[in-house]
């Protein structure tokens, strides 16, 4: 299984890393929301997939999934909510300043 | 010795105080004593039973680089001509200047250039040497652009600058691998281990950094341009940098270390040849210029290769002869450009094709110029020191030892170049004197009515000349106390030789000298008729234009490469990251050998999970072909939505909570935003583009998946997180591991997290609210 989801991984970033490429700012924000699912996915699969239950304390139950990937996807969930929603808003301004969202042509002048 | 050196940078720290009384004073009269005691302190070593002096003092003992001096003749001799002609130049500069400059920043830049030129020739440590010689690069900078508001001082300052550091840097480079190879960083210490040094690998770059430091500094062929330009610098600093002190830092060097390379034939072929080249050249576009300072300018270049060559022959000759000249140049060609300056300040010109028949208004100054030129162009008359010494220079090459084929033809050759380069010194003395002082005078063309300088004014270059007679007239005086213990120190054994003027007719030296004066007066008298070859032979052949074909390329290339990737286009940004990523991670992997495709230890696959990889794939996919703006963010609501829940079904309820409430409330923000962008277009048009970004994005996705499957199964150590399951409890007092990781364990971590939050939240609000553009209000 961890394969299969390596793999959706790596699609994840594939098709993240072609929006990135694109010209307009609203496809280059869904390429890195594609990214962090990615890498999310990523860290998850890396600490082994399914070895027993949800790591929260209960009778009986000996074998728990691995808390500290948990922690650290949780964290990085939180902080690229907060990167692409200031990109979102940001890249509203742009459009509202520039009047385009072509990332060809917002370059800027030396 | 350590406060002689330094005296005169102290003084630059108080110039700048003391330069504001100047209305009363000229702030060179209160710093006139510096050099003239340095040189007093320096006059008591000179003696028959002259010994060698040592003082260390630390400075980064950590490093082996202490202010080591060290005196002996050679540096004595140095130090003397650096503190006598700075004191005369410091006098003479008092009457060239007047109060209306700024006073402060000249004399600055001058005493430290003293402090550094004194440091150079006293260094012991390589080190320090080279300090104090990017200090006198550096120094000679500022005064040559000291009139910053003229184009071409900027222009002369720039090309010295550039052309001397980078001879500088080679210098470093030499010094370095001199360092790394004798493990010491003593120029006495290498000297002792040169065997060391020639038996090295590094032996050639060493020779070649050297000469390249040495080159540069001392303005030799091809490096010579810069000096003619540094003559926008006021007379005085042309005076005492451009042919007293600065060009002959070179010439020091090569004669320090001219006792480890003594073995070698090779550094003292291309001593002579480079310094043989630069004698004719130099001379030969002497007679050239217009210019009286452009004159001395060539004519410096030449003496100095002359000096150089003598050096090069290696024998006791030729380096007495080279220590000799050393002394004898900085003589006369002081006298010249301060007279130069004179001239230029009393009739507001400097062409010599302007001036003429200026003996009748300055009998004083015309007398003082008729001793430098002759003494330049080596007319034998027993007053002239420079006769002496010309008479060595071609003694000297006509005694080359040596075999080879090349150091035959060099010695078959060197007296034929020797008198060549002689005869055109000869003809730019004359033309320089007579076409000054004599022939007509043309009044309409001076600016000023010509006459005399004040008498002060005639005081340095007069004491110069005075040191011509008496060197001429005593030679073996000066030969006995400072001449012969330079030699020593140069060549390593005692050099005693006596200085006569008369040879005899059949004397070769004193044929060759009667062959150059004739020729000369010769070639003189008729200047006019031959003078158009130069339209041939340098013609377009100009060094300056090479060196300014190489600013303007070195300018305009790099311009061009910076546009080249530097489009401001961000795809092309991305694109050359991710190929480096892709290039470099995938390389490391392939050539270490970390690919591991040994899967065992697999979770059992089920279906469900398969169709939400399926589903989510799929999204992943349709969100990069999506037309539709509304589409494109609604599949990317179902990809997260997947993923959370994936982590239902890998047993992280807490993931799977925040990542659905997180992925709809970024859908929400997405559809906010939406609003307000234009609709997608269908991607790039252009084919090649898509075919690139579509190489890149499955490279990338291809390399995170041979990644993530060889490091899956590369495990090192066990996993932490028993602890963690254990002491959840005990520890955190918590059952819910992951919340106790967050707040307790990793506390720190979601502070932060908090912040970066809070952060986002700040910089939407100003965002959004702060509009100076729009002029709200």
């Amino acid at each position: 299984m961890e394969i299969i989801m390596i793999v959706l991984a790596a699609i994840l970033f594939a098709t993240g890393v072609y929006n990135l490429l694109q010209k307009q700012l609203l496809r280059i924000i869904i390429g890195t929301a594609l990214i962090s699912h990615g890498a999310h996915l990523f860290i998850l699969t890396m600490g082994k997939l399914k070895r027993g239950a949800p790591p929260v304390e209960a009778h009986g139950v000996s074998d728990y999934a691995d808390p500290l990937p948990q922690a650290l996807i949780l964290t990085s969930i939180v902080i690229s909510f907060g990167v692409t929603s200031f990109l979102l808003v940001l890249a509203y301004r742009a459009y509202k300043l520039n009047n385009t969202d072509n990332m060809e042509k917002l370059r800027g002048s030396e | 010795m350590v406060f002689a050196v330094f005296a005169p940078l102290i003084f630059a720290i108080i110039i700048p105080f003391i330069s504001r009384f100047k209305r009363k004073i000229h702030t060179g009269w209160l710093i006139l004593p510096v050099p003239l005691l340095i040189f007093i302190y320096f006059l008591q070593f000179v003696g028959r039973d002259f010994s060698t002096i040592m003082q260390s003092t630390n400075w980064i003992p950590s490093l082996d680089i202490s202010l080591d001096f060290y005196l002996d003749g050679l540096s004595l001799l140095f130090a003397l001509l650096i503190s006598g002609i700075g004191t005369l130049v410091v006098l003479y500069s008092i009457y060239y200047l007047n109060k209306e400059e700024q006073l402060g920043h000249f004399y600055t830049y001058l005493y430290i250039f003293m402090s550094s030129m004194l440091g150079v020739v006293l260094s012991d440590n390589v080190f320090v040497l080279y300090t104090f010689w990017e200090f006198t690069s550096l120094s000679s900078f500022l005064l040559i652009g000291y009139w910053h508001y003229r184009e071409k001082s900027r222009y002369g300052a720039l090309k010295s600058m550039l052309i001397t550091v980078f001879g500088g840097f080679s210098l470093l480079g030499g010094i370095i691998l001199l360092t790394i190879v004798t493990g010491t960083t003593s120029i006495q210490e290498m000297v002792s281990k040169s065997d060391l040094i020639i038996n090295s690998e590094y032996f050639l770059f060493i020779l070649v950094f050297l000469l390249l430091g040495a080159f540069t500094k001392s303005a030799q062929f091809p490096f010579h341009i810069w000096l003619p330009d540094a003559m926008e610098a006021p007379t005085p600093v042309s005076a005492y940098l451009h042919s007293a002190t600065m060009v002959k830092a070179g010439i020091y060097l090569m004669a320090r270390f001219s006792p480890i390379f003594s073995e070698v034939p090779l550094f003292f072929v291309l001593l002579s040849i480079f310094g043989l080249v630069t004698l004719t050249w130099a001379s030969y576009m002497a007679v050239r210029q217009t210019d009286l300072k452009g004159i001395l300018a060539f004519s410096t270049i030449s003496q100095l290769g002359m000096i150089m060559a003598m050096l090069g022959f290696g024998t006791t000759y030729g380096v007495f002869a080279a220590v000799f000249h050393i002394l004898n140049h900085a003589t006369f060609k002081g006298s010249l450009f301060m007279i130069a300056g004179i001239v230029d300040h009393e009739t507001g010109s400097r062409d010599i094709r302007k001036l003429g028949g200026l003996m009748t208004f300055m009998p004083i100054s015309a007398t003082l110029a008729v001793f430098g030129t002759f003494s330049m162009a080596g007319v034998p008359l027993p007053f002239l020191n420079g006769f002496y010494s010309k008479e060595k220079f071609f003694e000297s090459s006509l005694h080359l030892e040596g075999s080879g084929t090349f150091v035959e033809g060099l010695i078959t050759a060197a007296p034929i170049i020797a008198v060549v380069g002689s005869i055109f010194t000869f003809v730019y003395s004359m033309y320089l004197f007579f076409g000054t002082f004599r022939g007509e005078y043309q009044e309409s063309e001076l600016p000023k009515k010509p006459h005399e300088a004040p008498i002060m004014m005639l005081v340095p270059p007069a004491i110069l000349v005075l040191g011509v007679i008496l060197i001429g007239l005593f030679p073996n005086f000066f030969n006995h106390v400072l001449i012969s213990h330079s030699a020593d120190a140069v060549y390593g054994d005692s050099v005693t030789k006596k200085i006569k003027f008369w040879h005899g007719w059949d004397s070769r030296a004193f044929q060759m000298s009667l062959v150059v004066i004739s020729l000369g007066v010769l070639l003189y008298l008729t200047k006019s008729k031959w003078d158009s070859i130069y339209s041939f032979l340098p013609g377009p052949l100009s060094f300056n234009r090479v060196y300014d074909w190489i600013v303007e390329k070195v300018e305009s290339v790099s311009n061009r490469i910076t546009t080249f990737y530097m489009t401001g286009s961000l795809r092309l940004y991305m694109v050359l990251i991710l190929t480096t990523i892709i290039i470099i991670t995938a390389s490391t992997l392939v050539f270490t050998g970390g690919m591991n495709f040994d899967v065992n230890d697999l979770a059992p696959i089920t279906t469900a999970e398969i169709i939400i990889a399926t589903i989510m794939a799929l999204g992943a996919i349709g969100t990069t072909i999506a037309k539709n703006r509304i589409a494109a963010i609604l599949i990317l609501g179902v990809v997260g939505y997947g993923l959370s829940i994936l982590f239902v079904m890998y047993s992280a309820p807490d993931l799977a909570l925040t990542q659905l409430i997180v992925e709809t409330v970024t859908v929400v923000l997405f559809l906010l935003c939406f609003y307000h962008l234009p609709n997608l277009e269908s991607g790039t048009k252009s084919f090649t583009k898509t075919g690139t970004n579509l190489l890149i994005s499955t490279g990338y996705g291809l390399l995170m998946m041979l990644i993530g499957i060889s490091a899956y199964n590369s495990r090192f150590a066990e996993t932490i997180s028993t602890y963690f399951m254990e002491n959840t409890y005990k520890l955190g007092g918590g059952h819910n591991a992951v919340n106790v990781i967050l707040v307790d364990f990793r506390g720190i971590d979601t502070l932060f997290e908090i912040a970066v939050l809070f952060g986002a939240a700040l910089g939407i609000y100003t965002m959004i609210k702060l509009r100076q553009d729009k002029g709200a209000k």
